[in-house]
């Protein structure tokens, strides 16, 4: 008799993919990590070297320290914007509608795209602020820029799934309040933002591991310039592995890389989950 | 239920959408400028002799051969992911043994890994499989990259199908792959799809990859091209304004034709 359940050769494929490509990567990044290497020849081990030289690395902190100011004003900036925007949409009105699949062309574009646009328009000689502001050009402003442009062609995903998340609520919760005579701004807080928590966490934790591995928007947009005033921690270890050749230290930047995002995604979800549980018991 | 309208979410609503639409007005209007009217008028005015020739000039500078790339890599990595995702999620939903469950649990983490940190050891492996610098050399990592969220997409649809479908299907004596064929393709259709366009377009915007494994012009695509039009084109703005415009039409088609499929595959994994 055959056997009516599929065996596991079917999964092997895909595993035996996605263990090389992605896992035995993880597995390496940490062994370079440990090695002196210029992107020819075989990686020689060096021991702690790396390590050791990233403690002492002042560009290695500013950058951690730049990554993280983006990360945290990308989330300030982005959240409440997607937020308001998507409870918004998701209203049944014909005009609501319209302008949503409007606000999500910037989705469609690449980051290539994004950039090189958003660079053309603020061009300092023929740009939209031409001969005033310098957006990409003056250190103190280039990295808010940054959130802007990044903020930009993100806020809309988050949108479309606040308002997904927004259009599921059940209306019996509003007709109540209604009734019992609340407020818009009311119904606004004490219905749709409980509501829509479990939201606001997947959507944060997606932004700031986002904005942890932003690359390419800072890459075109102002190459770590001006000076070093927006090379953040992906960019720098970039430039260190693809630029400098440095392809053992570039590793170690990614190894840390790693785990700030995976300590921050366990973080959130930990303190998030936690909240949420003790939340809905005092609703209950 | 009728209700007052919201003015000041409406306002807050027309803001965005001139931050929105205001851009992609000087993408448009830029791209139809001659280069004198780009140096000298408002860069928000209409062109006052709107052209095309920037679109020539974009075609002539090798856009044609980075759409050919692009096409290329986009729909050998779809059809990597399906043709090893699809038996994989079988496998995970219908199929017993621990080797499958467990490398389904070392899938889902793997949705944790950033492609950026693991760049450089995924360029010793591609130089060291003769690799570097074609095609194939991005289409391998970006679809390993998109495997746990379409496996996970997947495996999320066949779980809605009933067991006595497939109980059936073994009465008749189908061997699973007959049930993956008749059974498991129709049926995961939808997810299939949303499948399809979160790796294309994964693919299609993909930037890193190519930037680190690929060198020369005949491995070119969009993504690179458009950065490479920046350096080419100095400061003719409105050809690379005109390229900009051009990459992002393939897909423009696809958000007119099946913009539901499309906001399902951007969404892939995070909606509820």
């Amino acid at each position: 008799m055959r056997t009516q359940r599929p065996s596991g050769w079917y999964a092997v494929p895909a595993y035996g993919f996605f263990a090389l490509f992605a896992v035995l990567p993880m597995v390496l990044v940490v062994y370079l990590s440990f090695t002196s290497w210029q992107g020819l020849g075989t990686p020689v081990p060096n021991g702690t070297a790396n390590w050791s030289r990233l403690i002492a690395d002042g560009e290695a902190h500013a950058a951690v320290g730049r990554t993280v100011l983006l990360m945290v004003v990308s989330w300030l900036f982005q959240t409440p914007i997607a937020l308001l925007i998507g409870v918004w949409a998701a209203g049944p009105q014909r005009s609501r509608a319209v302008l949503s699949s409007i606000f999500f062309l910037p989705l469609l574009l690449s980051t290539a795209a994004i950039a090189l646009l958003w660079q053309a328009l603020l061009d300092p000689n023929f740009g939209i602020a031409a001969g005033g502001t310098q957006f990409l050009g003056d250190p103190d402003i280039a990295i808010y820029t940054v959130v802007f442009v990044i903020s930009w062609q993100y806020i809309p995903f988050h949108t479309l799934m606040y308002q997904g998340a927004a259009r599921a609520i059940p209306a019996s919760l509003y007709e109540a309040a209604t009734i019992d005579g609340a407020s818009r701004l009311g119904k606004f807080l004490h219905i749709t933002l409980p509501q829509l928590r479990y939201t606001l966490v997947t959507s944060s934790v997606l932004m700031l591991v986002g904005s942890l591995t932003t690359f390419d928007t800072v890459l075109i947009l102002t190459g770590g310039g001006p000076g070093t005033a927006t090379r953040i921690l992906p960019l720098h270890m970039y430039i260190t592995g693809f630029s400098g050749f440095e392809m053992g230290y570039a590793s170690t930047i990614a190894v840390v890389l790693v785990v700030l995002g995976t300590a921050l995604s366990v973080a959130v979800m930990r303190w998030s989950g936690f909240r949420a549980m003790s939340s809905q018991q005092e609703g209950s | 239920m009728k209700s007052r309208p919201n003015w000041p979410a409406g306002l807050f609503a027309l803001l965005w959408l001139v931050i929105v639409v205001g851009p992609l007005y000087y993408v448009v209007t830029a791209s139809l400028r001659t280069r004198q009217d780009y140096l000298g008028s408002h860069p928000l005015e209409f062109p006052a002799s709107p052209t095309l020739g920037n679109y020539v000039t974009v075609v002539e500078g090798g856009f044609g051969q980075y759409l050919v790339n692009n096409i290329i890599v986009t729909v050998a990595t779809v059809a990597i992911v399906l043709l090893v995702g699809v038996p994989c999620a079988y496998a995970v939903v219908r199929g017993t043994g621990r080797f499958v469950q467990r490398g389904f649990t070392l899938l889902l983490m793997g949705l944790a890994i950033p492609a950026q940190a693991t760049i450089i050891p995924v360029y010793l492996l591609i130089t060291r499989m003769h690799l570097y610098d074609s095609l194939t050399a991005i289409i391998l990592p970006t679809a390993a990259f998109a495997l746990p969220v379409a496996t996970l997409v997947l495996t999320n649809s066949l779980r809605d199908v009933p067991a006595e479908l497939y109980e059936a299907q073994a009465i008749d004596g189908a061997g699973p792959f007959r049930v993956l064929v008749s059974l498991v393709l129709p049926l995961a259709k939808p997810a299939i799809m949303t499948v399809v366009v979160y790796t294309a377009l994964n693919a299609w915007n993909g930037f890193l990859f190519p930037l680190v494994l690929t060198q020369s012009e005949s491995s070119r695509v969009l993504t690179l091209g458009l950065w490479n039009f920046q350096g080419q084109f100095g400061t003719n703005v409105p050809a690379l304004m005109a390229a900009v415009l051009l990459s992002v039409l393939p897909i423009f088609a696809v958000y007119l034709f099946a913009r539901r499929f499309l906001l399902s595959g951007l969404t892939a994994g995070f909606g509820k």
